[in-house]
Formats: structure tokens, C-alpha cells, sequence
């Protein structure tokens, strides 16, 4: 004789509610090992995310293209023509699948004030293509930025203004290397400073317009990169193929091959959730089993019962299971809505300016924006639901397997 | 009495083998998972900080005030040398050594790139850095009054030289006025820190001095010597010091701040793990502990109606779950420790953990380490933790009244 489904689910929600006091206890654990693979998942993408933000917009973009040799040794000698003379490249660039585009000259120099001295990599830009595409655009604090390609004027870093004991509006000299290796020397005033989040970007980089640092340096239309953007930093191949196509002998990377480290944090950051799902499954499934097993064993002379009265062993298997289910989905939903209303509040990112220092030492900002993955939630959810309905088979089976008439005959305990 | 209680405790917590070994398995679980990540986490950060200090910084330096913050030439300590062999005298260590930095625009025959110049002793520099046993090509510096230079491996590629050539140096003295020479390249060396090998070069002190205007100064004495001994090192070269107000002695945490916070970031990332971990084994045990007091109801029941006091039968509680949980920590630092050593012994390393220690100068393999400060603290938080659970279920059954507690089946 079969139990028909709908009475099973009855039964199976009963049971559950019958030691409330233990019922809540799991379903609690079970939320709160739900919440701690969301929210440390968020915390951990959202860092990464951060990461993988700052660099791609540090002048690197999604793909460069450079001239062979130059990411070698980054000289002037190394030099490609501008996009202007490849029509292939231009009307690729222009097109839908680019966003934003720009290239630019990237030469190492000196620069020097009445006080100090430091090395810099002097970057020639196209101020109104530079919008949208790197940070420079607006992250000048004080001053004005550049206005055109033959600006006259030098953007630089906060922190290399106070090194340099200098200020807006005062001179500077910049010294490079012209292609022909003569010394070529400018003085330029200030014209702008700009934050930014890391210090080491700060000191590094010195801005100027493209055309200025071309006579500057005494050469012609060449550049030394193009930065371009595609629509999603992960899928990027397919634009970097068409791209490659169009450079020619030019060297096409995108950024996760001229950022080995940021790569292989993002394999390290997936291979790291799912072990950190493993370990909370883990520790969720003794306290399940356990669970499921006391509630069986408590039950031994009524399962006898049952069964003595044609309840097939297959039907008490599957009640303990649907138990189980209607268990891991409460706690779930439950858990769900707790990690919804905790990572609410901090949608707008979490100040941990306290260790700046540290975190700007791996490429980090000091501001952490959680990123809920949907991906990462239903994983999350998926895990805790299929493996618990999993282990709790080990109880579900033991429960079918009693013998009624010893069941039955057993006294309480 | 008391042992009456311990045998009693004993044998309900072996009343059902199942539930109690699945508590025990469930604590020893994240017993040894927190003493591995622990092991691992402390063998990493020491690794980290003595290959980052190994290189260059040394334990700790001896600076002009302010020079850290903003490193001017003119700020410099003066009579260098003499304060160096004092405070070798009054450490007892032979791994002091001055420097002095400068910065210059670096010309080949084919290039010029701006780079940081140190002048170093090429005699007591080996002792707090391993620049001079990294030399790839050509030897390390001689003399201290050669003129002579070694150069950092990627600097060297985009100058374009080998030993043997010249470089000419321009740049600007300690008084302003313009420092240049021509010097021979002796060697070229390769830290692994992609920063110092792109960026640095190295003469002898005493010609450093004179093409940069120095006199007798330098602008740090770098201190060496073992981590363990940093204290006492400290508290002599402090000694050495009295007298020049405006030095100050800077330790590895002054010197890389970024190090030391990167640290602490991630040791507190960690901990909120640890956390999640150690209140769901909380949870199971609370589960535990509540069954095993709410299916005794009845027999607590008897016992009451016995006159036993309610007080007699929360200790007894707590005896139970102390004991579970004691059995949970030992069985756990064992597990833990044993895994721990093993991976000591063998090596533990993960993918993509390559390119993760290029950039933080650190071997791909890690020797985790097995010590008090990774054994204890994950497993005793675990087994306070229990402990704290079990409270509930105590408290629920000092309610119980005996005609009650009869009648429950």
C-alpha cells in the first residue's frame, strides 16, 4: 500500500515541529552557514572586483596594443603608428563592440623641482579620449585638467607634489631619452593635481598632452599604446582576436596577460569559495545528521508502528527525507533573507582605511564594496540543499530499516 | 560524590555512541581545520616578513627624523661610520652597515632612465642584505673607495649593458650642487623583487660619498641579525645612540608598514571565517546537549523527587559537555597538530600560488607552522564556545519540577 505524497508532507511537517526547540536550533545553524558563505563570498569578490577595477583603470584597460619590444623594454625606441594610419583598426575601434579608446605615449623620465628629484613614467594622453576609459579624467582634485592635445600644462600626483616640496601652479623640468638617445629636456608648470586611491600611482605618473610630449621628445605621430575597452572584463577573447587581426605586428595582450598576478587571483579567489563552501557544508552536516538521527531514534516504536500497520519502508525513507527538505529549505530562505538584510546596509562599501598601507601593498583600495554574485548564492544554495537531502539519507535509511515487531516491542529509551 | 557525578556524566554521554561520537567528529573537525589554517597563516607571515626583510631592509634601521616620511639627501646621519662601529660594539653583531641614497639619471651608450643609487659598504653589506650573494653575472662591489657599480637585473636589460660597461651618472648633491661621474659596471644582480631590480643600483660608499657631496654621512645604518633577538638588539643599539637626538630607530613594522598591515588584514579576514566555523560546532553541540537533557526529563524527574538539588544537576550537565568537549579539543589539536606537521615535513602549496609569491617575495611552498600559538587558540575558542552552549539547555532544566518532570513521557 502506498501513502499518498501529500499525507507524507503532512507527516514529515508534524514531525518536524514536534521538538520545535531542536527544529529552530538547526534551522538556525543552517541560516547562519548560509550567511557566512554569502556574505564571506561578497566580502572576497568585492575585493578582487575592487582589485580588478583599480587596475584596468590605472592605464591599463582591457586590451593594450603595444609595438614589439616595448613591454620588454619600455623606450620611446619602441613606438607604433597612430591609430589614424590603420583604417582596419580605426573602424574596429569605432565600433560597437569598443566603449571607450585612446592611445597614448609612455616613456620613463626624470623629474626635477627647485628641491628633489625622482624617476616617473611620463604619459602623453588624449585628454577628451582619456574620459570614460582611465582615472585621470576625474580624479583631479585641485587645478584644472587637461584641456587638449597640445596642453602645455602637467598633471601630477598629490603625493609626488609633496615630495617634490612643489605646488600648482610652480615649474617643474621633466628629462626624457629622444628616439635618437639625446637628452630631451622641458619645463612645464603645473597645471593640475590629482588623488588617487593608492599611493604608488601618485608618485608615478606624470600627465601631459600627447602632442606637447611628441615635441617634446622630438619624434613623430607615433605611439606607444593603444588602451581600449571592451563590455566585460572576463569575456574578452573574441575582441582581442579581431583586435589582433587589425594591429598587425603590433603586440595585442588584454589585461589578465599583462597582469599575471590579478589572473591568477581570480582563480584563486573560485578555487577558494568552493572550499570554503565545502568546510560550512561540512560542519552543517554532523549537526544535520545528528538532528535527523535523534529524530528517529525517539521515534523507534512509532515507526514500528507504522510499518506494522503496511506503511511501505520505502515511504518512511522518503518522510524522513521530505523532513529533511522542508528543514534546509526554511533554514535556507531564512539565511537568504539574513544575508539580504545585513549586506543592505553596506551596499554603499565598507570604510577599512584602517590598514590602507597593508592593502595598498597588494593593489588594494581602502573602501570594500561587497558584490553579491547571483551565481555564488544559488552555488551556496544548491550545495547546503542537494548534499543536506544527501547525508540525510544515512538516518533515512536506518529509519526504514527497523523491524516492526522488535520496534514496537521496544520500551521508551 | 564528585566521582559519583564524573562516572555518571560519563556513562549518559555514551548513552547514544552515534550522537556523541558525531559531536566529537564535528569538534575535531574544526579543531584541526583551525589549527591547519593557523599553522599555515603564522608559517606564511613569518616567511613574508624574513624574505621581505632579507633583501634590503634589514631587522631594523638607525634614520634622521623625517627621513622615512620624505626622503630628502639632507637629511642624513652624521659621522656615520663611527656610530656604525659603535653600535656593532655595543650589539655585539657584526651585521651593521651604512648606506646612503641618492638618485640620478643613469646613462648607457643607448639609454638614459632615472634610478635610485645606494652607496653601500661592501664589506659589512653582506651581512644585512642578500643583494651581494644574488650577483648573476660579473662579482660584487670591492674596495670602499672603488669606483665601480652593480646594477639590478631588469635595469640593467633596459639600459642595455653588461659588466664590463660604463654608465655615467647625473645628479644632484647633498648641497645642491651637480654630482656626475663615469663608472664601470662590475655586476649585475637579481633580487626576485621585481621593484628592486628594476629600479636600483649599488657603489661603494666612500665613492658614493664623494661624487654626492656626503662627507662622513650616510643615511641609514641597517641593523641585521635573528628576529628572535630583535629585543635585545634594539635595547643596545638604543644605548649606542644616546646622545644624537635627531636619530631615531626604526623596526621592521616602522619600515614596512605595508607589510605589517597586510598582515593584520588578512589575520582578521581569517578570524571572521574562524567564526562562522566555530559557532555552527556550537550549534551541534547545543543540539546535543538539549536532547540529551529534554529526553531525560522524566529521569531527572525521579532524581528530584529523590531529593537531588537542581544545583547537583547542572553541574552534572556541565560535567557532560566539559567532558565531550575536552575529548573534542584534545582529539582535535592532535588531528590538527599531526596534519599540520605533516605538511611541515612535506611542503603545502596550492595553484596559482606562484604568481601570488612573486609578488610578495615568498616561496610557492609553504612550511606551515606547529607551535602553541597554532595549536591553542583555535580549539580552545571551539571549546569555550560549546561550553557556552551547553548553558541553555542547564537552564531550561532548572524549571523542571518533579510531579511535572514525572509526568513527561
Amino acid at each position: 500500500m502506498q501513502t499518498p505524497f501529500p499525507m507524507l508532507i503532512t507527516i514529515a511537517w508534524r514531525n518536524l515541529w514536534r521538538n520545535h526547540r531542536r527544529s529552530l536550533i538547526m534551522l538556525a545553524a543552517i541560516a547562519i552557514g548560509l550567511w557566512g558563505m554569502i556574505w564571506m563570498t561578497a566580502l572576497m569578490r568585492g575585493m578582487v572586483d575592487q582589485m580588478i577595477d583599480d587596475a584596468i583603470s590605472t592605464l591599463s584597460g582591457h586590451i593594450q596594443i603595444h609595438a614589439e619590444g616595448y613591454l620588454d623594454d619600455p623606450s620611446i625606441e619602441h613606438t607604433l603608428p597612430g591609430v589614424t594610419q590603420n583604417p582596419q583598426l580605426h573602424t574596429l575601434l569605432n565600433s560597437q563592440q569598443v566603449t571607450a579608446w585612446s592611445q597614448r605615449i609612455r616613456v620613463p623620465a626624470v623629474i626635477r623641482s627647485e628641491r628633489d628629484i625622482y624617476g616617473i613614467t611620463l604619459v602623453g594622453i588624449d585628454p577628451q579620449r582619456e574620459k570614460g576609459l582611465s582615472f585621470i579624467a576625474d580624479s583631479v582634485m585641485d587645478g584644472q585638467y587637461l584641456k587638449s592635445i597640445d596642453d602645455k600644462h602637467v598633471l601630477l600626483g598629490r603625493k609626488l607634489i609633496e615630495q617634490l616640496e612643489t605646488k600648482l601652479g610652480r615649474r617643474i623640468v621633466i628629462m626624457s631619452q629622444d628616439p635618437d638617445n639625446n637628452v630631451a629636456e622641458r619645463g612645464f608648470r603645473i597645471g593640475g593635481i590629482y588623488d588617487t586611491e593608492l599611493q604608488a600611482t601618485e608618485t608615478s605618473y606624470v600627465f601631459a598632452g600627447i602632442e606637447t610630449v611628441r615635441k617634446m621628445l622630438r619624434m613623430g605621430s607615433g605611439v606607444s599604446e593603444i588602451s581600449l575597452l571592451g563590455h566585460d572584463y572576463r569575456h574578452l577573447d573574441g575582441l582581442a582576436i579581431e583586435v589582433r587581426a587589425a594591429a598587425g605586428a603590433a603586440e595585442t595582450k588584454t589585461w589578465l596577460q599583462l597582469d599575471p598576478y590579478m589572473a591568477s587571483m581570480l582563480d584563486v579567489m573560485d578555487g577558494f569559495i568552493f572550499v570554503w563552501f565545502g568546510i560550512i557544508f561540512l560542519s552543517l552536516s554532523f549537526g544535520l545528521i545528528n538532528t535527523l538521527l535523534m529524530a528517529v531514534f525517539e521515534r523507534t516504536r512509532e515507526i514500528g508502528l507504522i510499518q506494522a500497520l503496511g506503511m511501505p519502508p520505502g515511504n518512511i525513507l522518503f518522510m524522513v527525507l521530505i523532513e529533511s527538505l522542508i528543514m534546509l529549505v526554511i533554514g535556507l530562505l531564512a539565511g537568504n533573507l539574513l544575508s539580504w538584510l545585513t549586506i543592505l546596509p553596506i551596499q554603499d562599501g565598507i570604510d577599512i582605511s584602517g590598514v590602507a598601507e597593508g592593502l595598498e601593498w597588494a593593489g588594494m583600495s581602502s573602501t570594500l564594496l561587497p558584490a553579491v554574485k547571483t551565481s555564488d548564492v544559488l552555488l551556496a544554495n544548491a550545495i547546503v540543499l542537494v548534499l543536506g537531502v544527501a547525508a540525510s539519507l544515512f538516518p533515512a535509511w536506518r529509519a526504514s530499516r527497523k523491524v516492526p515487531v522488535e520496534a514496537i516491542t521496544r520500551i521508551w529509551q | 560524590m564528585t566521582s559519583t557525578a564524573t562516572t555518571l556524566a560519563w556513562r549518559n554521554i555514551w548513552r547514544h555512541p552515534r550522537r556523541t561520537i558525531l559531536t566529537i567528529a564535528a569538534m575535531v573537525f574544526a579543531d584541526t581545520l583551525l589549527v591547519f589554517m593557523l599553522g599555515l597563516q603564522f608559517g606564511q607571515y613569518s616567511m613574508m616578513i624574513d624574505n621581505s626583510l632579507r633583501i634590503f631592509t634589514g631587522q631594523m634601521q638607525v634614520q634622521a627624523s623625517g627621513y622615512h616620511d620624505e626622503p630628502h639627501m639632507y637629511r642624513s646621519i652624521p659621522a656615520a661610520d663611527k656610530l656604525a662601529q659603535r653600535i656593532r660594539k655595543q650589539t655585539q653583531l657584526d651585521a651593521v652597515s651604512p648606506r646612503a641614497y641618492g638618485f640620478a639619471l643613469i646613462s648607457s651608450d643607448t639609454r638614459t632612465i632615472g634610478a635610485q643609487v645606494s652607496g653601500v659598504d661592501p664589506h659589512y653589506e653582506p651581512r644585512v642584505s642578500t643583494i651581494p650573494g644574488l650577483v648573476k653575472q660579473g662579482r660584487y662591489l670591492g674596495g670602499r673607495m672603488d669606483n665601480e657599480i652593480v646594477v639590478g637585473s631588469i635595469l640593467a636589460r633596459n639600459l642595455k649593458i653588461s659588466p664590463g660597461d660604463e654608465l655615467t651618472l647625473l645628479g644632484s648633491g647633498r648641497d645642491g650642487s651637480i654630482a656626475a661621474t663615469v663608472s664601470p659596471v662590475v655586476g649585475i644582480f637579481e633580487s626576485g623583487s621585481r621593484d628592486i631590480d628594476r629600479q636600483m643600483l649599488s657603489m661603494p660608499i666612500d665613492t658614493f660619498r664623494e661624487v654626492f657631496s656626503m662627507d662622513d654621512q650616510a643615511h641609514s645604518i641597517i641593523i641585521g641579525g635573528d628576529r628572535d633577538q630583535a629585543d635585545r638588539i634594539a635595547a643596545a643599539a638604543k644605548a649606542a645612540l644616546q646622545g644624537n637626538e635627531d636619530l631615531l630607530l626604526l623596526n621592521w613594522e616602522a619600515l614596512l608598514p605595508g607589510l605589517k598591515q597586510a598582515i593584520q588584514a588578512d589575520f582578521t579576514s581569517a578570524w571572521f571565517m574562524y567564526a562562522v566555523l566555530i559557532v555552527l560546532v556550537a550549534f551541534g553541540m547545543l543540539n546535543t546537549m538539549l536532547m540529551s537533557v529534554l529526553e531525560r526529563t522524566h529521569e531527572f524527574g525521579i532524581l528530584l523527587a529523590l531529593g537531588v538539588r537542581h544545583g547537583k544537576l547542572g553541574r552534572m550537565i556541565i560535567t557532560e559537555s566539559a567532558v565531550l568537549a575536552l575529548t573534542g579539543m584534545l582529539l582535535g589539536m592532535l588531528a590538527g597538530g599531526l596534519l599540520t606537521w605533516y605538511f611541515l615535513v612535506n611542503g603545502f602549496t596550492y595553484p596559482g600560488m606562484e604568481a601570488m609569491s612573486e609578488r610578495f617575495n615568498i616561496p610557492s611552498v609553504f612550511h606551515p607552522e606547529v607551535s602553541i600559538r597554532s595549536l591553542l587558540p583555535g580549539p580552545l575558542a571551539v571549546f569555550i564556545a560549546t561550553l557556552l552552549a551547553s548553558l541553555y539547555p542547564i537552564w531550561h532544566m532548572r524549571k523542571l519540577r518533579p510531579i511535572e518532570a514525572l509526568q513527561a513521557v
